[in-house]
């Protein structure tokens, strides 16, 4: 399951059954393993409250874990205050100092290191054309719009060639296009400085576009960690497959399985074959997850057994330019969505009853929601 | 096509914006102008008034007009012509019936001791005006001082309208006979002690206040906001007592009686009472007590605003704490630091009850010494004078801080 697109997979982080509670009575974080490979551009995804802020603040020292511990290389750091743990951070809302200019801030982390000025100088130097703001060195950060602020925010983690970066969210407060803008560049710099990169938000879009590696996280525990094609294609549980991209939801009670797929009789009537993947044996209920862009929309029975086919009344056709969205009112699911490519719909109109068709191999039988 | 538009309409637009920004003008003036007329006539006005005294001169040019007029063209070499000793008796005479002479005595006695009884003792021993010709050998020999040169210097520069003697006064300088400045006689020459003094406990104050009061501040700009809330009451109790009741609160603790000599005899610290109070120990006890709240507030709501990313984004990037805090959470509490010991230093160079309740004779601080001009001795012109130093500095100080605060925002040019 495990993606192999990097070439190196040496181990830089290892959480070992980290948890961690504020309150002594609700564990934020539940048991973590957690491998962070040298080089990769990890993500950790979820909505808030999942835990994923408070393991990169334990990652970056601000927080202890109650129980575990955070190795970097062999060395545990658990008793490593976060000045001593060579982590480049940028935070959510920049941190700039507002009483230094652009310059002084970039030299901050160079200059508590005891380097020479020659040296932090040309450094500093280096990392504003790195971000293309040099001509602003002397401002100071009140003067700098959101994006230039996240860069320099981005120079100043980066300058003191830090062995691992954290970001949290940090393009949250930018505007759409900036934040696209934005996600390329510091794809760039992962990739030009090969930077080992742990990167927080709860934008799917976002992990989706960034990442070598994707842990999504609900309710302090890692749901599933994988490459994003992997998550997207072959989510392992419900949640997953409902938290990345768009999901059509159908329940239903194993009836059987053999050699890994399982036949499936709907709550409201009619079965289905599917991919067994996170389901116990027959009698369990089930949620099976289909992508709306693996559906097809027949308009007679083609008579063909090897997929899926369902009867569903089309309720609306929305254009959204490269595809249209089909909503079908189907027995199982109201308001089952499918994505049509451009120019495929010739022939449907709203009101019509026509037949949803699927391949097994597109449905997976996952747990009951 | 925007930028066309601006352009064409430049003039009418600009017109335009003055009408409508009259109406909301017109608005603010409104709501501020209660305060602006309260502030004219308590604050203004009574200050101009202390100022005008501490350079108005008219108690001799309205007791002794003819006196006055008569020395106008005395040059102040040797003495002044029979026509001034004759003006003199003729002032000396109308004056003691309208019983003013005391008046012109008491402000010439300023300038030269024992002037107020030559002055008197002339007034009853001259029975009737001198003949015409005879007024000076007349005067000579009722009083002798008359026969010296600096009894009529004296008159000359108390002749008004306006006197620089009071504000020399203050910063314990004088004119001698000839006009030059000189410094006062040593007796005399106590106020720029008493203004170091006053400055010294005041910065004294200022920097205990921003010790004991940094910390405080910073925690309750970290504490979270239940328990920040509690322990900001602490900080604000003292605001609801009296200033009066909080000093006398400080005699019972401190004196040789008191609590604290009561505990250390008892634990067997010490033998003998120690001396806490009437002394300058009692002084910074309490007046730090006071002003502790005013060092306070204005720390805390700065402290408030500094984000705790900051310190995390420091010690991120490789600051142990205490280069962290030195280099990015100071730097940004400057303004608050700023406001706190101003306020501070302002208010304790005023202060008065304090110094005067729990202080010794050598304590006493300015306020004091212009409460006993009004109060005791009714010389407005000197306590003014006072005054106006004791305000001249204060504004120096604001105006210095205003410069530093100002510098601070400037620097980095402004925004494109």
């Amino acid at each position: 399951m495990d993606g192999g697109m990097i070439a190196t997979t040496d181990t830089l982080v290892r959480f070992s059954g980290v948890q961690k509670t504020y309150d002594g009575e609700h564990l934020v974080v539940k048991s973590l393993d957690l491998d962070i490979r040298k080089g990769e551009f990890l993500t950790l995804l979820g909505p808030s409250g999942s835990g994923k802020t408070t393991t990169l603040m334990m990652l970056a020292g601000f927080e202890v874990p109650t129980q575990g511990d955070i190795f970097i290389g062999d060395r545990p750091i658990k008793n490593t205050p976060p000045h001593k743990r060579d982590i480049g951070m940028v935070f959510q809302n920049y941190a700039l100092f507002p009483h230094l200019t652009i310059e002084e801030n970039v030299a901050f982390p160079l200059s508590v290191r005891g380097i020479s000025k020659a040296e932090i100088k040309e450094r500093v130097a280096a990392a504003l054309d790195m971000i293309k703001l040099g001509t602003l060195a002397g401002r100071r950060p009140g003067q700098l719009s959101g994006g230039q602020q996240q860069r320099v925010a981005l120079a100043r983690a980066l300058v003191f060639n830090p062995a691992l970066v954290l970001m949290d969210e940090p393009l949250g407060a930018l505007d759409k296009r900036l934040r696209e803008h934005m996600q390329l560049e510091i794809k760039r710099l992962h990739e030009t400085m090969g930077l080992t990169v742990v990167y927080v938000t709860h934008d799917q879009g976002e992990a989706l576009t960034m990442s070598d590696r994707i842990a999504v996280f609900n309710d302090g525990i890692v749901q599933q960690i994988d490459r994003p094609d992997a998550l997207y294609e072959r989510p392992v549980n419900s949640f997953v497959a409902n938290f990345i991209g768009e999901n059509n939801v159908l329940t239903g009670v194993v009836e059987n399985i053999e050699q890994g797929w399982a036949r499936v009789a709907l709550d409201a009537g009619g079965s289905v074959v599917a991919q067994a993947v996170n389901i116990g044996g027959a009698g369990n209920r089930t949620s099976l997850s289909l992508r709306p862009e693996r559906v097809a929309i027949e308009t007679g029975d083609s008579g063909d057994t090897a997929v899926n086919r369902l009867p569903a009344t089309l309720t609306d056709l929305i254009y959204l330019g490269d595809h249209t969205l089909a909503v079908l009112n189907t027995p199982a699911n109201p308001e089952f969505m499918v994505k049509l490519p451009a120019g495929s719909y010739a022939g449907l109109a709203p009101g019509q009853d026509v037949y949803i068709a699927f391949r097994p191999e597109d449905c997976r039988a996952l747990d009951p929601v | 096509m925007t930028a066309a538009f601006v352009a064409g309409a430049d003039v009418p637009l600009k017109r335009r914006l003055k009408r409508a920004e009259r109406t909301r003008q017109f608005r603010a003036l409104g709501l501020v102008l209660p305060l602006l007329a309260f502030l004219l006539f308590t604050f203004v006005v009574p200050l101009a008034g202390m100022i005008w005294k501490s350079v108005d001169d008219w108690e001799v040019p309205q007791v002794m007009p003819q006196t006055v007029a008569a020395l106008g063209h005395w040059n102040g070499q040797g003495l002044p012509d029979e026509a001034a000793f004759a003006a003199l008796a003729a002032d000396i005479r109308t004056a003691r019936e309208a019983g003013t002479l005391a008046v012109a005595a008491k402000r010439l006695n300023y300038v030269v001791n024992g002037f107020r009884t030559t002055l008197l003792s002339t007034g009853r021993k001259l029975k009737e005006q001198p003949a015409p010709g005879t007024a000076k050998d007349t005067m000579i020999e009722i009083a002798p001082a008359w026969g010296e040169r600096e009894s009529w210097t004296a008159i000359k520069s108390a002749s008004g309208p306006v006197t620089s003697y009071y504000l020399l006064a203050a910063v314990d300088l004088t004119r001698n006979p000839d006009g030059a400045i000189v410094q006062s006689p040593a007796d005399q020459a106590i106020y720029r002690d008493v203004f170091i003094r006053t400055f010294t406990i005041g910065f004294g104050v200022t920097a205990l206040c921003l010790l004991l009061g940094f910390p405080v501040a910073y925690l309750l700009a970290n504490l979270p906001t239940g328990r920040s809330n509690l322990l900001m009451i602490f900080v604000l109790l003292p605001f609801w007592t009296s200033l009066l009741v909080r000093t006398c609160a400080w005699i019972v603790i401190l004196q040789s009686e008191g609590i604290v000599n009561g505990s250390l005899q008892w634990l067997g610290v010490i033998d003998e009472p120690l001396r806490l109070i009437y002394n300058r120990f009692g002084v910074y006890m309490a007046m730090t007590h006071v002003l502790l709240p005013f060092m306070i507030l204005p720390l805390y709501s700065v402290m408030r605003g500094i984000s705790p990313a900051y310190m995390r984004a420091a010690a991120s990037l490789g600051a142990p704490p205490a280069t962290a805090f030195l280099r990015i959470y100071l730097p940004q509490t400057i303004p608050g630091i700023g406001a706190g010991c101003l306020l501070v230093f302002i208010l304790a160079i005023g202060y008065y009850i304090t110094p005067a309740l729990v202080g010794g004779a050598a304590d006493q601080m300015i306020s004091s010494f212009i409460a006993f001009y009004t109060t005791e001795t009714v010389n407005w012109g000197l306590a003014s004078a006072l005054g106006a130093v004791l305000l001249l500095s204060t504004v120096v100080l604001a105006l210095l801080y205003g410069k530093l605060a100002l510098g601070r925002q400037t620097t980095g040019g402004l925004k494109n």
